[in-house]
Formats: C-alpha cells, sequence, structure tokens
C-alpha cells in the first residue's frame, strides 16, 4: 500500500488516471488505527486491481482541508484525479469498504 | 460444531476486558467479541487523570493497550466480529455474528455506547466536514481555527480544554446556564483564556457548502436565534459534540429487561436471565467511568464462574 505524502499525493492521485483508493487517516486517530489492518488486508486482496493509497493527515493538513477532509477517517476512491465516493468515519466499517472497493474494480 | 466456550463476552472496553481477565483468570474457556477496536469510547481520550493508579501522561489507547495485554496473558481469546442476534434461553447460549456463530455456557454482555448526535439538521451532512465527536481525532484540522463545543459535561469540558491546544478559540454551546462537568475541571476552563460559554443554548441547524460555514443557535430561554458564521479568512469551524451516549440494546429487547435503553441488572450483574449478565455503560447505573466498568466487569465474571460451577 502506497503512503504518500504532501508532495507525491498530487502526482499519485490528482495526476492520475483511473481508480485510486486513498484511505486518510492521523496521527492519534484511534478509528483510523483500528480501520488500518482491515484497509492493509482488502489492499492485499484486491491490490492487483485497484492502486491502494494511504495519506497521514496530520502531515498534510492544508491538502487534507483541500480534498474536504475535516475529519478522520476517511476511505475514498478517486476516478481521473477526482474524488468519487468516499465512507466518512462511522460509515467507514470493513464491509462497506470492500463493497465500495467492488464497485470500481 | 461450534466449541462450547465458559464465558462469552460481548465487547472489548474495559468492561469486557476485565470480565475477560477474570474469566480467564478462573481458567474458564473465554471468548470476547469486539466489533470494531478495543478499548471502547476511551481510546477516543487523549489524557486519563481519574483512573485510580494513573499517572501523569495516562491515555485512553495507553490504558486499554494494558487492559488487553493483561486480558490475553491470562487467556482470553478475542474475535473482531458484530453480534446481530441472541439467543439466550436454554442452558447453551448462542450468538450470532456477521460472520460467525458463538455457543457458550454464559454471556456478559459489555457492548457499551456511541456517541449521541446534537439532533439537528445538516448534522449528519457534515459530519466528517466540520462535525465531529473523536477531538483527538480531528483537533489537528482545526489548528488555529475557531471551535464550537456542544455539551455541558465532564467529556464535553475536558475534550474542549484539549481543542485549546489546537484552536484559537473554544466556546463551550451549553444548554443550561451552568456545567455539570467536576468542578476541578470548570475550575480550569474558566481559567482558560482560550475558553469561551455560550449558556442556554442549542444548536438548531448546521449549514455549509461542502464544509461546515454557518450555524444557527437558538437560546431556550428566550427563544433568540443566532447565526454563527464562520471567519471569512477561516472559511470554516468545527463542531464537535460531546452529549452524552446511546447503549447499543437493540438485539436485546424483548429478551432482557430495558430501562430507557439501558440493560437492568441487579447488583451481581445479573439480567433476568440465568447465565446471562450485563458489565459497563450498557447497564442501568448512576456512575459511568472507566473503573465503574472494570468493576462490573469483575463482578461479571466472578458471577459466571460460580454459575457454571452449579450447572
Amino acid at each position: 500500500m502506497l503512503l504518500l505524502d504532501k508532495e507525491t499525493f498530487e502526482p499519485e492521485v490528482l495526476k492520475a488516471e483511473g481508480y485510486v483508493f486513498v484511505d486518510f487517516f492521523g496521527d492519534g486517530c484511534a478509528p483510523c488505527e483500528a480501520l488500518m489492518p482491515h484497509v492493509m488486508a482488502l489492499s492485499e486482496k484486491y491490490g492487483d486491481k485497484l492502486k491502494f493509497t494511504k495519506l497521514n493527515t496530520t502531515k498534510a493538513r492544508r491538502l487534507a482541508i483541500g480534498q474536504k477532509i475535516l475529519g478522520l477517517p476517511v476511505i475514498a476512491v478517486y476516478k481521473d484525479g477526482e474524488k468519487v465516493e468516499e465512507l466518512i468515519k462511522e460509515d467507514a466499517t470493513p464491509e462497506n469498504v470492500e463493497a465500495m472497493i467492488q464497485k470500481y474494480i | 460444531m461450534s466449541k462450547i466456550y465458559d464465558v462469552l463476552i460481548i465487547g472489548a472496553g474495559p468492561a469486557g476486558l476485565s470480565a475477560g481477565l477474570y474469566a480467564g483468570r478462573a481458567r474458564l474457556s473465554t471468548l470476547i467479541i469486539e466489533k470494531e477496536k478495543d478499548g471502547g469510547q476511551i481510546v477516543l481520550t487523549s489524557e486519563v487523570e481519574n483512573y485510580p493508579g494513573c499517572l501523569e501522561g495516562e491515555s485512553g489507547p495507553t490504558l486499554v493497550d494494558r487492559m488487553a495485554e493483561q486480558a490475553k496473558h491470562f487467556g482470553a481469546e478475542k474475535v473482531y466480529d458484530e453480534i446481530l442476534e441472541v439467543k439466550l434461553d436454554g442452558k447453551e447460549k448462542v450468538l450470532v455474528g456477521k460472520k460467525g456463530e458463538y455457543v457458550g455456557k454464559t454471556v456478559i454482555i459489555a457492548g457499551g455506547a456511541t456517541s449521541k448526535p446534537i439532533g439537528c439538521p445538516g448534522e449528519k451532512t457534515f459530519t466528517g466536514k466540520g462535525v465531529s465527536y473523536c477531538a483527538t481525532c480531528d483537533a489537528s484540522f482545526f489548528e488555529d481555527f475557531e471551535v464550537f463545543v456542544v455539551g455541558g459535561g465532564d467529556t464535553a469540558v475536558e475534550e474542549a480544554m484539549y481543542l485549546t491546544k489546537f484552536a484559537r478559540k473554544v466556546t463551550v454551546i451549553h444548554r443550561r446556564n451552568e456545567l455539570r462537568a467536576a468542578k476541578s475541571i470548570q475550575q480550569k476552563a474558566f481559567a482558560n483564556p482560550k475558553m469561551n460559554f455560550m449558556w442556554d443554548s442549542v444548536v438548531v441547524e448546521i449549514k455549509g457548502d461542502g464544509l461546515v460555514n454557518s450555524m444557527v443557535v437558538k437560546n431556550v430561554k428566550t427563544g433568540e436565534l443566532t447565526e454563527i458564521v464562520a471567519d471569512e479568512e477561516d472559511g470554516t469551524f468545527g463542531i464537535f459534540g460531546f452529549i452524552g451516549y446511546e447503549p447499543k440494546t437493540k438485539i436485546f429487547e424483548g429478551i432482557l429487561n430495558i430501562q430507557n435503553g439501558y440493560l437492568v441488572t441487579d447488583e451481581d450483574m445479573k439480567t433476568n436471565i440465568e447465565g446471562v449478565y450485563a458489565a459497563g455503560d450498557i447497564r442501568v447505573k448512576s456512575l459511568r467511568q472507566v473503573v465503574t466498568a472494570a468493576a462490573d466487569g469483575a463482578i461479571a465474571a466472578v458471577q459466571a464462574e460460580k454459575y457454571i460451577e452449579s450447572l
């Protein structure tokens, strides 16, 4: 799973063609930490069909706000640089995340 | 044929982990079934100072990590699943989860509670877009911005204080004219120059465009409505809701005695069904704290042991 930062987000997500999965997490975010192992497992399962990335928003605050992220965790799918779907906080359950992935592979 | 455990525990918060530790230590085969993450509500708290034995620098996650480690050390097993249905009559209790079924001689229900929503239009739309119930998760987004905290109890005031480390201004919006929080916390809050208070007020609408940019607050005594608009440069502000919790007892309706949503037990954590106990925030009680949850868990486990011996 590709770890992005404020420099690599643009080329890897915003300028990418096709679908990109982004896990927005942050330091001290316990729900993000709890979700991470499930997301890693999904990236193993679907990694050949979808590009999996994650971004630590604590180190990229302005970038996150620019992507309309003001609360964590958020699991999003981008298409050709545009966010097409996102699961926010309580809605970001492992089941919902997998269902969303299946829509875009 | 499923393994028949001595004790099934729903929930891996302090009540469930304490029950797991005591049951494990009593050499009972124990399975803790957790829906999401270990620790329950307390993992969202950056600082815990009132759990007996906690010194400076204790956080929810550090405390819970040790509880989970301890329960594991004494042999309690854990699985991540969500219980959708319970079959509690009969000698064998069956818990039906999303991923599997679990069978045990006793069940300790320690499923806890979730944050109560503020209950106004726009709240759900803007969750994660300015509205939050987790200060430790989202405080850093609001560095140098303005935030509002809805609530007046310990949690609301403590989290508001935590937010002052990030936000340039924190305003507590409370529906009464005095806080319910402990006096020591109130003192600290009133002395903090970044803390402000709107009394007798409730949030009646949250509005925005992609992100929150305004809200309407009503004075419950005068009925007056005030619109709060985000600072032009900021463009947004944070609204954190800390107004209490709702117990998760839907699956027990019609099976266990429930009062105002909470499970009814006696002093020994016994519900109306033999071999079924409740521990922690999910039960009717006067004080919901980590220490009382841990106590409930221990009592429930010891009762479960006694019951099993009598079988």
